[in-house]
């Protein structure tokens, strides 16, 4: 019995049915620790993590000069840029909004930078459901290549104050 | 005559082949039903813990009807603060308090009765008992003051008041205390020699919680104490992948305590309710093992798509660590059923392949809890939770409604209804008071389960047209840019808002009939309690 002493010789080897379970358990478990690797080298979306250290402000000035650049309209008071197809991307977080809107174009593959000025934030772009993490001092590398046009709505899932609720923008994607 | 209480071959007492002369000094009642050695200072400390914990339940009970409803579009109840503020306090009264309060009673039971000791320390046991209070308490009044609304997770640079932090580390101190008081009432027991040769296997359970709360509390100290000096402005701000990281290392490897705790409360139940004997100790002890060598590294899978930690890192630390102790819980969830078979065919259920399952004593609310508990931990929790940790679909599911759809699973509708069965036979033997209403009892595990599954599988599919997780408007009204969701979204976050009431409907009975019977119910001291 399980709340009761066992016999004093209770170390024994496992047989029957639960030897046949642990064995198949064991040799699922070993396909998926190798999948994982598989899936990787694989798979065409991974979150590699590729990330620097930024200040704040620092990432903020990248930025800026990233839209003085490459800006080609405004949505709703918010700069539209345009990155240079294989280029650097920046977006910043910030309560309660995202800086600027990026406008992409199809099957061009950007390395998008994000990184947050003051708390964490969420990067959730939809209705793709791609979702990632924005902390401040990090700059966050997004080698990203979208394969479908469209307007996408880029939302924050990450709790970031009583405005979370409310912090949303776009990510335009042409032909 | 009365049915006995326990179904199981309980033993008479000459039949305990390990118990030796006890160290109580008097101090002890022999159970009138089990015929175990109960340790009177160690039972009071175990209703207090047990009080507590119901408390903390009903608490984040009340909280989480009104999450459900707010997060249920067409009825949208909570103003938005009061949504952020209520889902902090939701996190900590059932994640931290509720589970942890509990596993300090089943800590002390586990180390005096089932060893036949007496409690390691009296004076440990109120300190660890005044400090996790006085955490708790500090806890709830700066959430509820709205001094604290960073949710349970308080990643920097989001800050709480510094008594917030300072509560979580009494409070984690405090547990601390309750567990060494623990190891102590081993060592006791072993240096009095109140047993001989290996510790039944509900302790071996008990202890492997144990050491894994040990190297829990410790990441907690090593987050909590920096962020506490930091909101003094003592410090500078820790960094908030380091925080992440390392809070993570509470906050997963809190989660292998209950685990722990629960399958021990699994095999415990077992024998309880049905007589039910582990198949072969060594493979039931080898898995929980695996649970401590390899949990703490699984930890990685919340940081599957952060910056700061690169692929390599990813890959390696939700392989390998996280397999194997899936594997141990692949194992617990065969042979936790197995005994139960084993046991069931035995007393000649021997029916077809299942006749055995048919015949299970489900009107007994101690079996049905756990049984359903092992089914919605195994499954739902267990395959969602495989899922989640693959690097690619945690892309896809990161901070969506996925997330507490998978943890309702495992930490709701396991852990919490296991916690909840293992009352069913907390109240009756060691409060020794009767549950009223017993027909409403049997009926409870039931609501609550369902409550959870429809809850649970509701949130998942949300989750998967991407809804946020901790998030008050689905609208985003007010927002500069419209979003919007696939109705199938909308509709499923009602159907969110319907298993929520039927959980809360299903809690607040339990809560309500274990008051009851605590405070009002028909003593049952001097005989066995009455059969389920
Ligand atoms: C009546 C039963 C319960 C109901 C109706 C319920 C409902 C909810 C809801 C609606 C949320 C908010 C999800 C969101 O909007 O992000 C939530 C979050 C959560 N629940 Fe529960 N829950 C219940 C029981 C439990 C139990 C027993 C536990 C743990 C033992 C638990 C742990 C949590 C945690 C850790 C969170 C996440 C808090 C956060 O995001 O910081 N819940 N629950
Ligand atoms: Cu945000
Ligand atoms: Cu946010």
């Amino acid at each position: 019995m399980s709340i009761h002493f066992p016999e004093t010789n209770w170390f024994k080897a496992p047989t029957g049915g639960e030897r046949v379970w642990i064995g198949l358990a064991l040799a699922w478990c070993v396909v998926l620790t190798l999948a994982m690797p598989y899936w990787h080298f694989k798979g065409k979306q991974n979150s590699t993590g590729e990330s620097y250290r930024v200040a704040p402000a620092d990432f903020m000035a990248r930025t800026e000069k990233f839209v003085g650049t490459n800006k080609v309209g405004e949505l709703k008071g918010v700069p539209v840029v345009q990155p240079a197809p294989g280029g650097d991307a920046y977006l910043v977080a910030m309560m309660w909004k995202f800086y600027p809107v990026l406008k992409l174009k199809k099957d061009q593959t950007y390395r998008l930078h994000v990184s947050s000025l003051d708390l964490q934030h969420g990067f959730s772009l939809q209705p793709m459901n791609m979702n990632f993490q924005i902390l401040p001092g990090y700059d966050h590398v997004l080698t990203i290549t979208p394969t479908i046009s469209g307007e996408y709505s880029l939302i924050c899932n990450e709790f970031c104050g009583f405005g979370h609720h409310t912090m949303a923008s776009k990510i335009l994607v042409e032909d | 005559m009365r049915a006995p209480a326990l179904e199981g071959d309980l033993p008479v007492p000459e039949e305990k082949p390990g118990f030796l002369k006890g160290n109580h000094a008097g101090a002890v009642r022999t159970c009138d039903t089990t015929g175990l050695p109960v340790c009177l200072e160690a039972q009071k400390f175990i209703q207090l813990n047990a009080v507590m914990a119901v408390v903390a339940l009903l608490i984040g009970g009340v909280v989480a009807l009104l999450l459900g409803l707010t997060r249920w579009p067409s009825v949208h109840l909570l103003p938005s603060e009061w949504y952020y503020r209520l889902l902090t306090a939701h996190g900590f009264n059932m994640l931290i308090f509720w589970m942890i309060f509990m596993e300090i009673g089943i800590l002390y039971f586990a180390g005096t009765t089932l060893l036949n000791s007496r409690l390691g320390s009296k004076a440990l046991a109120w300190l660890s008992f005044g400090l996790m209070v006085t955490g708790a308490v500090t806890v709830e009044a700066m959430v509820f003051a709205g001094k604290a609304d960073v949710l349970l997770t308080s990643y920097v640079p989001i800050k709480a008041h510094p008594a917030f932090y300072l509560g979580i580390i009494l409070f984690a101190v405090g547990a601390l205390v309750g567990v060494i008081n623990f190891f102590l009432t081993i060592y006791i027991a072993k240096r009095d020699k109140t047993y001989a040769g290996s510790v039944p296997l509900v302790v071996f359970g008990a202890i492997a919680a144990a050491i894994i709360a040990v190297v829990t509390l410790l990441h907690g100290a090593l987050v909590m104490i920096p962020t506490f000096t930091w909101s003094m402005g003592w410090t500078e701000m820790p960094d908030p992948a380091w925080y992440r990281l390392v809070w993570w290392g509470l906050g997963h490897s809190s989660q292998q305590i209950n685990v722990a705790a629960m399958v021990s409360c699994w095999y415990l139940l077992g024998t309880l309710t049905v007589g039910a004997k582990p198949l072969n100790q060594a493979v039931c002890r080898g898995a929980f093992v695996l649970y401590i060598l390899f949990i703490n590294l699984a930890s990685a899978h919340h940081l599957l798509v952060d910056p700061g930690v690169g692929a390599g890192w990813k890959i390696w630390n939700t392989s390998y660590a996280m397999y194997l102790a899936v594997l141990a819980s692949m194992i617990h969830g065969f042979t936790v059923p197995a005994s139960v078979e084993h046991a069931l065919r035995k007393k000649g259920f021997n029916k077809g392949l299942f006749g055995w399952l048919f015949a299970a004593p489900w009107k007994n609310p101690g079996f049905s809890a756990f049984f359903l508990s092992l089914v919605i931990f195994g499954f739902l929790g267990g395959i969602t939770g495989v899922t989640l940790g693959t690097q690619q679909i945690n892309i896809i599911a990161h901070n969506t409604l996925r997330i507490p759809g998978h943890f309702h699973a495992t930490v709701a509708g396991g852990a919490t209804l296991c916690f909840m069965g293992l009352a069913y036979y907390v109240v009756p033997l060691i409060f020794r008071k009767e549950y009223p209403l017993k027909a409403l009892a049997r009926l409870q595990p039931y609501l609550f389960a369902a409550g959870i599954v429809t809850m649970a599988i509701s949130m998942s599919f949300a989750g998967s047209y991407g809804v946020p997780r901790r998030h008050w408007d689905l609208e985003f009204t007010g927002s500069q840019f419209a979003v919007g969701f696939d109705s199938a979204a909308h509709f499923m976050m009602g159907i969110v808002g319907v298993g929520a009431t039927l959980a809360f409907t299903g809690l607040i009975i339990f809560v309500l009939l274990t008051v009851w019977a605590v405070f009002f119910g028909k003593s049952n001291a001097g005989k066995p309690m009455e059969s389920w």
